[in-house]
């Protein structure tokens, strides 16, 4: 048996803290469940709370790239919370940018970037049903 | 690397066979260079290097062995790690050590990544024979 890292939902979101030294193995299962989970709960935002680690290296770099990867696909944005500063000045050593990784600081920040997210989507679909004559002509005509 | 004026103050040795020996091995390294008084960034930089290369044991060399060190040369202390494995070793060093160079498994910056991360790399492989990986960090 492998342990698994829990993934809470709040709201719209998926909340993933990473509170144990990864393993590889763990660390891909996670991978497979966050995917899993999105869509089940067809959460829109991911938000993965790596405070906790100690170290980031090439594979769970990776594991963080392809998971955002997943995500997006399934129309879910991935943000990264808490990297430490050493970690970020490692990776960045190490030649592993992170570059299509959202990162924030905090979690509050976190959830206000996927918030934004909901609410933009949310705002579409309202414009969809109700039609585009119906809303403000300066918002929409052009 | 075998510089006599280097003194091992202490040694641990971790066999690599499974996922959670990698883990142990950055446990170790961790310790070793929090009691080498490495700063916190110096010792997430060897300890991330060591996460590396100890992957490589397990992933290409088919598992092996760590021996971490804590040194000491002139009053400074410092970290060294040997990964020995009996794998098929390195067929081409430079191209092996090229960034973004990779077997298929991951993304090419285990070995060039790790280099850059310590004060001194060591690589010996022979083809056949297995391949060793000595990296050393030194507190300032």
């Amino acid at each position: 048996m492998v342990d698994r890292v829990p993934i809470l939902r709040i709201g719209d979101a998926l909340l993933v803290s990473i509170q144990l030294d990864l393993q590889d193995q763990i660390a891909v299962q996670l991978q497979e469940d966050l995917a899993q989970k999105i869509v089940d709960t067809g959460a829109r935002g991911v938000v993965i709370d790596i405070s906790a680690l100690e170290i980031v290296d090439s594979f769970i770099g990776r594991m963080l790239s392809s998971i955002a990867g997943i995500a997006k696909i399934l129309d879910a944005e991935t943000v990264v919370v808490g990297m430490r500063p050493a970690v970020a000045i490692t990776l960045v050593e190490l030649g592993l940018y992170l570059n299509d990784v959202r990162t924030v600081l905090t979690v509050e920040r976190a959830f206000a970037v996927i918030a934004e997210r909901s609410e933009g989507a949310a705002l579409l679909s309202k414009l969809d049903d109700q039609g585009h004559d119906e809303v403000g002509p300066d918002d929409v005509s052009t | 690397m075998t510089d006599a004026t280097i003194d091992v103050e202490a040694s641990e040795r971790l066999e690599i066979k499974a996922d959670a020996d990698v883990v142990k091995v950055r446990q170790a390294t961790r310790n070793l260079a929090t009691k080498a008084a490495l700063s916190l960034v110096e010792q997430t930089k060897v300890v991330t290097a060591a996460s590396e290369l100890a992957r490589n044991t397990l992933v290409h060399g088919g598992g092996g062995t760590a021996r971490i060190d804590l040194v000491r040369s002139n009053q400074r202390g410092g970290v060294r790690a040997t990964f020995t494995d009996h794998g098929p070793g390195i067929p081409d060093v430079n191209l092996a050590l090229t960034e973004g160079y990779t077997t298929g498994t991951g993304l090419g910056l285990g070995l060039s990544g790790s280099r850059r991360l310590v004060d001194e790399f060591d690589l010996r492989t022979e083809v056949g024979g297995g391949t060793e990986v000595t990296i050393l960090k030194w507190g300032r």
